[in-house]
């Protein structure tokens, strides 16, 4: 460490310029702190970058929408001044059905399903609503005698008992469901059921049927209502938010190096001293806030050796295997979905035509293949923001379910081509003539997402939100609230609580914990 | 698993034979044999006390074949060890032996054992239990092997003030002068025999690894050898009254390994065992290390003590007291014994804060079963030094020729 000169030392280093990081520094340096972002790639954002695919085509690169970054998270780092626009707010769901059959979800309703949506939507509004504070939260700690963490529960169980005698005893009969038997419930129409299941599923290991599905269902719909602005496409993708959060960080006095792998925390007197990169490079610092997934900071940073097995091999357990993939597509003409107007077209088209057709397409990842019908979430980026293709041609974005990281055989050049085929042909019948107009592709796999993004097994939330891995217990236990068994490393990333999609809690509350112990040079 | 049934072993005889267990079956007068760790081992051969009197006395062989085997290797295998167990392994020198513990996340006590280095980079853990999840899991991340060798390595102890001279008249040239916890490397006819001076009597003793094969050529030379040296055969109980005038823990007697413990409070730290002296905090990292460190700080809530007992009447699972009319305990026995040998009446007790130090006087209530009609007695106990019996010999270099 004595290789680190002054100028090298800092109260705070941030492994990583994902949201998070960025989220973490800016609040970091905004309370004084000296720090210092490294980042590996040659931009800020993590997996929530806008990059060329095609050339003279740009996607986001991960998630293409955002919706559960709250407006007032938005408006603390002064996004919008950093010039974050949004060229669509509130955007419609559209499921596309078998045999050409198109669905508006909400207002395309009739029927029975009409009034059942009514109901339903309202009343997971007001569950959304409840539990929200829970995600804007740092979660209690479980098995302490400290008054903080008592009172953090019993908010916790205040919040479900003032949704009021009825509502309560529904949130704690769907709780533990799944979402299969939750939509059966409720609705008739199979294409409705598809696409509000899909939603429950999309980036996590589960079907329809999986226990816990209504729970990451309920943990969306909190996040989206404290974000508060529905689904949102950002102007210039999501490396916009990210360029915005990145200039709110240097211009709270952070400074952001890119192209800078860490390859080492070091370690000194049993706490974090500072990183070693991979140029051999080192940086002294008073604490370290890893933006990289549990796996990655634990087993690969830090490693095993500074932390006690019964941790280490927690931390292996973590399931944190990625099942969504990616496709984009760069297309010479806007494709024309048959059935859905232009309105509809900007907002998110959803291709589960039924419950059982995503649990078929899920059983083939359990035996280590990909969905011979999978299910999508496709956005058509360049229909609201022109400057991601060149003029007159346009960008489809979709998220792929199933796409397992572990394929039998492997993601072989083979094996890509194939899948590829597979959802430009379920796309075709969708959109006839799409095919043709196809003038480049590009698939990521989790294992694509591992290799570009750094996130172990290639999962979007680093880690399954499940019941087991969530709240007071995510990622593991002993590395809960942000901290880690050792003094001065904290994380910040979607492997915390309350895990993944572009939100920035996690960062946000990080820096708070960060600040409350008071780790500095 | 597709694995083969192990060969010589079926459902209705499920505990495996050791090397020496035809040997053993040959002089099991009282036909009295155990399980342990899978496999059929003598409980008590003749009668205990002149068992235990040739511990003492003379020369004796135990079968410890048993004894849960794992050989450890790789680059880096010291950094693995380092971490594993609590104790400073970089300070153990080729052909040493070390007794370490090694304990969860939480610092409690999952297993002792003795570890032997054999190489630069080969060392050699003998446990009580099988450890080889623990073991595998706390690999993770580093370059190292760790395979079981149980079956492949017959090992038997001889311990008493004899054993130098047995092994003496074995041929072994020089083995007087080898040290306490060394090892030493010896021919028996065409197999190679590895000797160390280790034990769990707290006498003079060593103990011998060699191949399967020859383990009954092994044995029958040991027998011969000892013919005029007293020596004999032993089972588990003799050893186990040996160990605790030597002031040692059993595991499943004096405390259970953490990872099988149930109830929450049953689990014992080394600190509570009397372990300090293997917890070296200076080290670095060791899994628990941290809440050693905040349990040192907060101060041991209990800790394992020697007790010297008034009367002759063992107080097995007796509870300890303040006074003689206190309704509350403030420990209790886990091991006692009436030493014929230090004449006195011992055990090992787990006892609360602040009743721990040396000098300490409490009072046990001790029940007799005196033919079927049972008595109460208070007892005057003291906490007292341990080991209760540390002869010079068990130390002595060169080894005596008694």
């Amino acid at each position: 460490m004595s290789a680190a000169t002054a100028a090298q030392r800092h109260d705070c280093i941030v492994i990583g310029a994902g949201h998070n990081g960025l989220v973490a520094a800016t609040l970091l340096a905004r309370a004084g702190r000296k720090v210092l972002v490294l980042e590996a790639g040659s931009q800020a954002g993590g997996a929530a970058v806008t990059r060329a695919f095609h050339p003279g085509f740009r996607v986001s690169a991960a998630a293409h929408l955002l919706h559960l970054m709250p407006a007032q998270l938005q408006r603390e780092l002064g996004l919008e001044a950093r010039g974050l626009k949004f060229v669509g707010t509130q955007l419609p769901t559209t499921a596309l059905g078998a045999d050409g059959a198109v669905l508006g979800i909400g207002a395309g309703l009739s029927g029975t399903d009409a009034a059942a949506y009514a109901a339903y939507s309202e009343r997971m509004r007001r569950f959304g609503a409840a539990l929200a504070p829970v995600m804007g939260a740092t979660p209690p700690r479980l098995g302490t005698e400290r008054w903080q963490d008592t009172l953090a529960l019993l908010g916790i169980g205040w919040r479900i008992r003032r949704l009021g005698r009825n509502d309560m005893r529904e949130l704690l009969r769907i709780g533990g469901m799944n979402v299969y038997d939750l939509l059966k419930d409720h609705f008739e129409s199979p294409l409705l059921q598809g696409a509000l299941g899909l939603d429950a599923i999309l980036g996590t290991n589960f079907g329809p049927r999986s226990p816990g599905t209504v729970l990451t269902l309920l943990y969306r719909l909190a996040g989206e209502s404290a974000a508060g602005g529905g689904l949102m496409q950002p102007q210039g993708g999501m490396g916009a938010v990210c360029d915005a959060l990145a200039q709110a960080a240097v211009a709270a006095g952070a400074t952001l190096r890119l192209d800078a792998p860490v390859a080492q925390i070091l370690v000194e007197g049993d706490r974090a001293s500072g990183v070693r990169l991979a140029s051999g490079e080192e940086f002294a610092a008073g604490c370290v806030v890893s933006n990289a997934d549990p796996k990655t900071t634990f087993l690969k940073l830090l490693g095993a050796r500074h932390l006690d097995t019964g941790f280490v091999r927690r931390v292996t357990h973590i399931r944190s295997r990625g099942l969504s993939a990616k496709l984009h597509l760069a297309l010479s003409a806007a494709p024309r979905f048959s059935g859905v107007d232009a309105a509809r077209l900007t907002g998110r088209l959803v291709i589960a035509p039924s419950l059982e057709h995503i649990e078929q397409a899920y059983n083939h990842s359990k035996y280590g293949e990909f969905s011979a019908a999978p299910v999508m979430e496709v956005t058509l980026p360049t229909l609201a923001d022109s400057g991601l293709a060149p003029a007159g041609q346009h960008v489809l974005s979709a998220v792929v379910q199933y796409a397992p990281y572990a394929l039998k055989g492997g993601w072989s050049d083979d094996q890509r081509r194939a899948f590829t085929a597979l959802l430009i042909d379920t796309l075709e019948r969708h959109a006839p003539g799409l095919r043709t107009s196809v003038l480049g592709a590009e698939l990521l796999t989790p294992v694509d997402i591992e290799d570009e993004f750094r996130i172990d097994g290639g999962h979007w939330h680093h880690a399954d939100l499940a019941f087991d891995q969530f709240l007071m217990v995510r990622p593991v236990p002993g590395a809960t609230q942000h901290s880690t068994p050792l003094a001065g490393l904290y994380l910040c990333g979607a492997g915390c609580h309350p895990g993944g999609g572009v939100m920035g809690i996690a960062g946000r509350n990080a820096a708070q914990q960060v600040l409350k112990a008071g780790d500095r040079t | 698993m597709s694995a083969e049934p192990r060969k010589g072993i079926d459902f209705r005889h499920p505990l495996l034979p050791t090397p020496f267990h035809r040997r053993a079956r040959e002089l099991a007068q009282a036909d009295s044999f155990v399980a342990w760790a899978g496999y059929t081992t003598v409980d008590v051969f003749t009668t205990v006390e002149q068992e235990y009197f040739a511990i003492r006395n003379a020369a004796t062989l135990y079968d410890l074949t048993p004894m849960v085997k794992y050989r450890i290797t790789g680059p880096q295998a010291l950094d693995y060890l380092n971490r594993l167990v609590t104790r400073d392994v970089a300070r153990l020198r080729v052909n040493r032996v070390q007794y370490c513990c090694w304990c969860n996340d939480a610092g409690h006590l999952i297993d002792d054992g003795t570890l032997f280095r054999l190489g630069e980079a080969e060392y050699l853990l003998c446990t009580a239990e099988r450890q080889i999840d623990w073991l595998l899991a706390s690999a993770i991340g580093f370059e190292v092997e760790v395979r079981e060798i149980t079956e492949e390595v017959a090992a038997l102890s001889l311990q008493g003030p004899t054993s130098c001279a047995v092994l003496k008249g074995l041929g072994l040239a020089g083995i007087e002068n080898l040290k306490p916890f060394e090892i030493g490397r010896f021919s028996l006819g065409d197999a190679a025999l590895t000797v160390s001076r280790t034990g769990f009597t707290g006498d003079l003793g060593y103990e011998l690894w060699i191949a399967p094969q020859a383990a009954e050529a092994l044995w029958d030379a040991l027998i011969e050898a000892g013919r005029g040296r007293g020596i004999r055969a032993i089972g588990s109980q003799a050893l186990n009254m040996a160990r605790i005038e030597a002031g040692f823990i059993a595991p499943n007697v004096d405390f259970i390994s953490a990872e099988h413990t149930i109830r929450i409070g049953t689990e014992r730290s080394p600190l509570e065992m009397g372990l300090a002296w293997l917890v070296d905090f200076d080290k670095g990292q060791f899994t628990g290390r941290r809440a050693l460190l905040a349990e040192r700080a907060r101060g041991v809530a209990r800790q394992l003590v020697a007790l010297d007992i008034q009367g002759n009447k063992p107080a097995r699972d007796s509870l300890l007291y303040v006074t003689p009319t206190s309704k509350r305990e403030i420990g209790s026995i886990t091991s006692a014994m009436w030493s014929p040998t230090c004449k006195r009446n011992i055990a090992l007790a787990m006892v609360e804060a602040p009743y721990y130090s040396n000098g300490t006087k409490l009072w046990v209530d001790i029940y007799l079963n005196r033919e079927l009609v049972w008595e109460r007695r208070m007892c005057r106990a003291e906490v007292c030094e341990r080991p209760f019996f540390a002869p010079d010999r068990r130390r002595a270099t060169p080894a005596g020729d008694t």
